[in-house]
């Protein structure tokens, strides 16, 4: 009983995959490519290296906490496209009030570091939680028009004194404030294939946050009473007005926690791998991690699972650059997101079964 | 020349209406896309396809014209896709958007780099130039933006939209679908196909307005559109899914484009800020307008619901 349903919980994503590799399949054959000598060299510039194993796991840890946040709007009900602002205004947040922190322990400095990413993601998700919670505002508009707002704001800021002269990057964040590798001060463990110790590569401690939030979401939604009280807004708001829970306060709530998580993602590319902020950077993680979150269906299993498929492709991009153009994997992982939309569809259209006015 | 003077002249007009082109399209083939139910944010991916469509033709023919045709079509093609899924494949509306934009903004950089080796920009392609007046000067750039085919063209489209949802029984059929699918089914129409029509057409306008972006910079730029869908998408919300009224907010959209611009040679405020101006005034509409009266701004009762639901 229970393999059966989640069969039928798998079986949209199986279907969804099965397309991508058609679609795999029909890229490699368009540049005269055999399907799986690129897979092959898709796989063993990833996975089949130590090295590419840690690159995976580096695109991977800010996906997964970038696609637990929007999660937490989409339980709500609501769409935070503007996870790509949520990050660059914490990121800078983090780099700069990081790069100030210089005599402080670490063990009080990274998470302070940490507090204020969350802090930053999180105001610059109020603005479109409000507009939606007062005015009705759709937050699919006004999360993007704060995307583009944040664009301006950090390059403005950058240019009137955060960045150092002359460049688009701040200082370096002192060493008790950066993330340490996963490659430094681990031997390594020997597996089967390969020997992974993830040498070289820029895999960090970020990780760690990652696989955290990951740990927290079923407890969050399952027992605490903000999470579950999100789940219900989303399900019936009507109920939930009835049964005097706060609905306005709980979306606006939802989408604030959203980029507050979404802010955390810094830990990974400005505390974990570069030490500093620049323009640009952990740009594409923000509607990569809403396409993350939108195929993970709310299953921290899910997310991760596609947090790895989208670094998989992104990372292989770039060992197979030399026979396909890497801009052909980003096109693979927006076609898994329309598949598996409409393998999800077409099966929610099956169980409620063909209907009368349908002619 | 003085800040003020420089905002009252034939150049801000001029590049006032230059820029209200791709807003006005998008908006509009918005408005025929959601008055028939289906919710559309993938204007901002029907520009690009339009755009890029518009070069990549221009390039191989040489023939703008041929481009705009191509433009239209892409922009279409896009749009059925969207609405195939929304429609038969029953996928959420946001879900759809979400993922056809994602499938856009990729598309065509794979798009540029094969056929051209670079993902951020095409080589430059002719575009119109059949009248020759000094664009530089401001009255000669507005009567070149007046005679730019897809001015007259997006310009039609508004006007043609208002009048098909207004005077027509398709254009009643398609009001009907947005407010009242099961209505609309009961007495014998097929919804869906009423919806795939009218937001195929639509694609079709928000292609044309992908055209004029590109052909007017002579160049197809990843993410060119920058968001221009998204900000016809909040006209259309704020016009109460009017195309006339869409279309004039537009234009209030593009003069705080061509403002910026100038402002950018006038004031000392960092460039930055300025870029932003469309975008925040973009939010403060919405929060203002919508926050005082929402009675009359109601969006088509079955937006985003199937006809069986």
């Amino acid at each position: 009983m229970n393999l059966r349903a989640s069969w039928r919980g798998l079986r949209g994503t199986v279907f969804a995959l099965a397309l991508a590799w058609i679609a795999f399949d029909v890229l490699a054959i368009a540049y005269g490519l055999s399907p799986l000598a690129l897979a092959s060299t898709l796989f063993s510039g990833t996975w089949g290296t130590s090295y590419g194993v840690g690159q995976v796991l580096f695109k991977a840890t800010p996906l997964v906490i970038a696609a637990v946040g929007i999660d937490v709007a989409l339980r709500a009900g609501l769409f935070n496209v503007g996870a790509e602002g949520q990050l660059a205004v914490a990121s800078l947040a983090v780099a700069v009030v990081g790069g100030r922190l210089g005599g402080w322990p670490t063990a009080i400095a990274i998470p302070t570091a940490l507090a204020v990413g969350a802090v930053a993601g999180g105001a610059w998700a109020w603005v479109p939680g409000v507009l939606r919670a007062r005015a009705g505002a759709h937050e699919v508009i006004s999360t993007i028009m704060m995307n583009k707002i944040a664009e301006s704001l950090v390059g403005a800021l950058l240019a009137s004194g955060l960045a150092l002269e002359g460049t688009v990057r701040t200082q370096d964040v002192p060493a008790s404030v950066a993330l340490s590798r996963l490659d430094a001060g681990w031997a390594g463990a020997t597996t089967r294939f390969v020997h992974v110790d993830f040498r070289g590569s820029a895999a960090s401690t970020a990780l760690v946050i990652a696989i955290g939030l990951l740990l927290l979401v079923r407890p969050f939604y399952g027992r605490a009473r903000v999470g579950r009280e999100l789940e219900l807004v989303r399900m019936n708001e009507r109920a939930c007005a009835r049964e005097r829970v706060p609905v306005a306060r709980r979306k606006v709530q939802g989408i604030v926690l959203s980029g507050a998580v979404v802010g955390l993602a810094s830990s990974a590319t400005v505390l974990g791998y570069k030490g500093y902020f620049e323009e640009g950077l952990g740009a594409g993680i923000g509607f990569a991690g809403l396409g993350v979150a939108l195929l993970g269906r709310r299953s921290p299993l899910g997310i991760a699972f596609f947090a790895l498929l989208f670094a998989t492709l992104q990372q292989g991009g770039l060992a197979v650059n030399a026979l396909v153009p890497k801009e052909s994997m980003d096109l693979l992982a927006a076609i898994v997101v329309v598949t598996l939309a409409l393998a999800e569809g077409r099966l929610r259209g099956l169980l409620t079964g063909p209907s009368a006015v349908r002619t | 020349m003085s800040a003020l003077g420089a905002v009252l002249s034939f150049t801000m007009v001029a590049q006032t209406l230059r820029m209200s082109v791709p807003y006005a399209a998008a908006a509009t083939g918005g408005v025929l896309g959601e008055r028939s139910g289906v919710v559309n944010i993938t204007l901002e991916g029907a520009l690009l396809a339009g755009g890029f469509a518009a070069i990549a033709c221009d390039l191989a023919t040489g023939s703008p014209a041929a481009g705009v045709l191509a433009a239209v079509c892409a922009g279409a093609v896009f749009s059925l896709s969207h609405a195939a899924l929304v429609v038969h494949g029953r996928v959420d509306g946001i879900v759809s958007g979400i993922a056809m934009n994602l499938l856009a903004a990729s598309g065509t950089r794979l798009l540029l780099r094969t056929l051209y080796g670079s993902s951020s920009n095409s080589p430059t392609a002719p575009g119109f130039h059949f009248l020759a007046v000094d664009a530089r000067t401001g009255s000669g750039l507005l009567l070149h933006t007046l005679v730019d085919p897809p001015t007259p063209l997006v310009a039609l489209a508004v006007i043609g939209v208002a009048w098909l949802l207004r005077a027509t029984p398709f254009g009643l059929r398609i009001r009907a679908a947005g407010e009242a699918p099961r209505a609309l089914a009961s007495v014998g129409v097929d919804v869906a196909r009423i919806r795939v029509l009218a937001t195929t057409l639509g694609g079709a306008i928000t292609g044309l307005g992908g055209a004029a972006l590109a052909l007017d910079q002579h160049q197809f730029q990843a993410q060119m559109s920058g968001g221009r869908g998204y900000i016809a998408l909040a006209a259309v919300v704020l016009s109460g899914w009017n195309a006339r009224r869409a279309a004039l907010l537009c234009v209030a959209f593009a003069f705080l484009d061509a403002l910026q611009i100038v402002l950018q040679n006038e004031t000392a405020v960092p460039v930055q800020l300025l870029t932003s101006l469309p975008y925040v005034a973009t939010l403060v509409a919405l929060g203002v307008v919508l926050g005082r009266g929402r009675g009359s701004f109601a969006a088509p009762a079955g937006l985003g619901r199937q006809p069986d639901e």
